[in-house]
């Protein structure tokens, strides 16, 4: 038994953020259905963000949106709204990530959903909620990071801004979505009562970097200042950070100096007994100095048997031939209905023992449409 | 009426992954008891950036334990272990974070624990799952992003690995550990069964990456490559997806139409009119962008995009971001007070339920602050 079986999902989210979080609910057993405009369909189908094509739709369609199925219908025709309201009176959830006031003027808002379905969760996720200023801007990964200052805490002093490489806001608001409706779909075993779910992209940013802001609004507001070199954490001492080694490269995340310097065998470390945070970029500079004369398995040799906090440094390719990696049981196939296959992740929560795998590829637009449409002519 | 209203979480768990899932908990409703060792309590209170203490702990503590009880006790102790057992047979939910192993010899497994309660949710935090090679290795921020390949994204491709800034593996682990815990509630409903819920920093830290790893694993495993010119966002992401240096500042820019931001810049990029060239030329086209936007500040340039519908948004730090009218607006701050009076100004929980926001002032508990309540509540009845 898979644990969300039994619940419906009708999800009209696009792009990222809102299709992360069903593509989780999905996994863990609910049924989701993407509600998509015919011809088009979701935006995310043609947004490349490699060059790579698979059967014919973008890399990131395919990762966000296997176990799902396709919908496609004019929800702006009257006619057909008529039709998929029949099927959003039987939802348990409804969730969209428009931006605010589109799904009013369909006539699809939360008063018009809960006039049908009273219990019903009805989850959104827009960009920066109501606010005047700034609620018809585009919720986009990039611009939220910048806007909300995400750029000081990654690279070197000298690099200027400096983004995370990933659509990291979007994957943040779409964990935070699938808490909100999660957190509702148990009220409503409870209380036996519907919710309405909302967070923004930006109150994501600003959750994810709760210890860095709370650090700045009571320490005087003084800026964050990231390490000349090796940096991984503006607001640490060394030795954190990644360093280069002969052959490679070595995360050091902890260590007290001294402990350090008899370790590595590295005299210059020997002026710094106390670990002063004002002093790290000289200690980072010599360390980074130090270790470039040995390999990297050299230093793990080391290190890690004196307990010091450290790790090797891996791409994809040298990740996925670790054993470490081949026990998790990460990579799974799936297949379309077509039969075009292909591989990715898997969710990352277990339950009961119990892996969530599920074999089936991301749906064509439109796929699913005569089944459910005699489903819904059964209702 | 809060959605957790009524569940009753033990939180064992230290440092950042299973505090900041207890914290999303706490928020939405539930009551979060932290079971510490006497005096010294969680490592975590001693655990400070920049030396800020409040009282007896670090700010670090208190941002991530508002709004929780704590129990002390002695788990190597019978009579306090005793104590924390009578404790689980009144709670919901467990948590905690100790390397495999560890609650073996406690005597508190999910199998020790269900034979107490056997409606319990047993949830756990490792650092790489609980076998193979890196099962003892320790479960550290750095190291798990060292290891996950997610240092390969950031950055210019000269800089060579580059970390996310913040403890990205552990926040997004204890957001998984929260959608775990609540899909397990809805399971406990059907089935009136205890349940086992599992998390690593690892698997949190690979799934972050599903996009640019399920491309590699299509792609012919050809490796993410970073553009190598300042301000570059993003492996995958053709020309001008970036951050670029203005006159007075930074802008950046998403994806989006080279040939409206030629026209608008002013700028000859004919030669890179094929799609094609967005991707495989970014560096050079990026240059000449870089070399353009130094004309003029931000703002006229925001403006000058914003207008054509182009994507584009402003760089602030921390000082510019607090200064925001959306701030107040929307409320990202709440102050907590501590039992002294002391006011510490935090964020909040992101998600409002039925249009309400989750607002709370209480603070982190002293170690064994609640004992006596607990005491009194659960033990002596």
């Amino acid at each position: 038994m898979l644990p969300l079986e039994d619940y419906l999902i009708v999800d009209f989210s696009q792009f990222l953020s809102g299709p992360s979080a069903s593509l989780r609910l999905a996994d863990m057993g609910a049924r989701v259905i993407k509600i998509e405009k015919p011809v088009t369909g979701d935006i995310c189908r043609t947004l490349y963000t490699s060059d790579l094509m698979m059967n014919k739709e973008s890399s990131v369609f395919h990762t966000i949106n296997r176990n799902k199925e396709s919908f496609a219908i004019d929800f702006k025709d009257p006619k057909e709204l008529k039709t998929l309201k029949k099927l959003l009176a039987k939802a348990d959830v409804v969730m969209h990530n428009f931006r605010p006031g589109v799904m009013e003027r369909i006539g699809l808002s939360y008063q018009d959903i809960i006039a049908i379905n009273p219990k019903v969760v009805y989850a959104e996720i827009s960009g920066y909620g109501a606010t005047s200023e700034l609620k018809d801007k585009p919720g986009q990964d990039l611009l939220l990071q910048s806007l909300t200052a995400l750029t000081w805490l990654s690279g070197n002093k000298q690099d200027g801004p400096v983004s995370m490489g990933l659509s990291i806001i979007d994957m943040l608001a779409g964990a935070h979505l699938a808490q909100g409706i999660l957190a509702a779909l148990y009220r409503k075993t409870v209380k036996n009562i519907g919710a309405l779910v909302q967070l923004s992209m930006l109150e994501s940013a600003f959750d994810f970097q709760f210890e860095t802001i709370t650090t700045f609004f009571n320490d005087g507001e003084e800026l964050p200042e990231r390490t000349k070199s090796n940096n991984a954490h503006a607001y640490l001492g060394a030795p954190y950070g990644i360093y280069q080694t002969k052959d490679g490269y070595l995360a050091l995340a902890m260590g007290a100096i001294p402990v350090l310097a008899n370790l590595l065998n590295c005299d210059a470390l020997n002026q710094f007994p106390e670990n002063k945070f004002d002093l790290r970029d000289q200690i980072k500079a010599i360390l980074a100095n130090h270790l470039l004369t040995q390999e990297t398995k050299f230093w793990l040799n080391i290190l890690e048997p004196a307990d010091i906090w450290c790790a090797n440094v891996l791409n994809y390719e040298q990740l996925f031939a670790e054993e470490a990696f081949k026990v998790l049981d990460f990579i799974q196939e799936v297949k379309m209905e077509d039969g075009y296959t292909y591989q990715t992740t898997r969710c990352p929560i277990k339950i009961d023992g119990q892996i969530f795998k599920a074999e089936r590829g991301s749906p064509k637009l439109g796929q699913d449409n005569e089944r459910i449409l005699q489903e819904i002519s059964n209702i | 009426m809060k959605p957790l209203d009524g569940l009753i979480v033990l939180e064992f768990c230290q440092f950042l992954a299973g505090p900041s899932a207890g914290l999303k908990l706490a928020d939405m409703g539930a009551r979060v008891i932290k079971i510490e060792r006497p005096i010294k309590g969680e490592a975590c209170r001693q655990l400070s950036i920049k030396d800020l203490f409040v009282d007896h702990s670090s700010l670090l503590f208190h941002t991530i334990n508002r709004n929780k009880e704590s129990f002390a006790a002695d788990l190597k102790n019978p009579s306090d272990l005793a104590l924390v057992k009578k404790l689980i047979a009144k709670a919901d939910i467990v948590t905690h974070n100790f390397r495999p192993g560890v609650m073996d010899k406690i005597g508190l497994t999910f199998a020790d624990v269900l034979a107490i309660n056997p409606q319990i949710i047993y949830a756990v935090v490792t650092g790489y799952g609980n076998k193979g090679p890196w099962a003892a290795k320790p479960g550290q921020d750095l190291l798990v992003q060292s290891l996950s390949g997610l240092t390969w994204l950031s950055g210019r491709k000269s800089d060579g690995p580059v970390p996310f800034g913040l403890a990205v593996a552990d926040l997004m682990c204890g957001n998984h550990l929260v959608q775990g815990i609540l899909t397990a509630l809805l399971k406990r409903a059907k089935t009136h069964k205890g349940v086992l819920v599992e998390v690593s920093l690892l698997e949190s830290a690979l799934d972050i990456q599903f996009e640019a790893i399920t491309t590699f694993l299509n792609n012919g495993e050809k490796l993410p490559i970073r553009g190598d010119v300042k301000g570059s966002a993003h492996a995958f992401l053709s020309a001008p997806y970036g951050i670029y240096q203005t006159k007075d500042g930074y802008i950046s820019l998403a994806m989006g139409d080279l040939s409206i931001i030629a026209k608008f810049l002013d700028l000859n990029l004919d030669q890179y009119a094929d799609k094609k060239k967005w991707f495989i030329c970014r560096d050079q086209i990026r240059n000449l962008i870089n070399i353009k936007l130094q004309e003029k500040n931000t703002q006229d340039w925001l403006k000058i995009l914003q207008d054509q519908g182009f994507w584009c948004e402003r760089v602030l730090n921390y000082k510019e971001l607090n200064q925001q009218s959306f701030v107040q607006e929307l409320q990202l701050k709440q102050t907590i007070i501590n039992k002294n009076g002391k006011q510490i100004v935090t964020t909040r929980n992101p998600i409002r339920f039925d249009g309400e926001l989750i607002l709370n002032s209480k603070a982190a508990p002293e170690v064994g602050e609640h004992n006596k309540l607990i005491n009194a509540q659960f033990i002596n009845q």
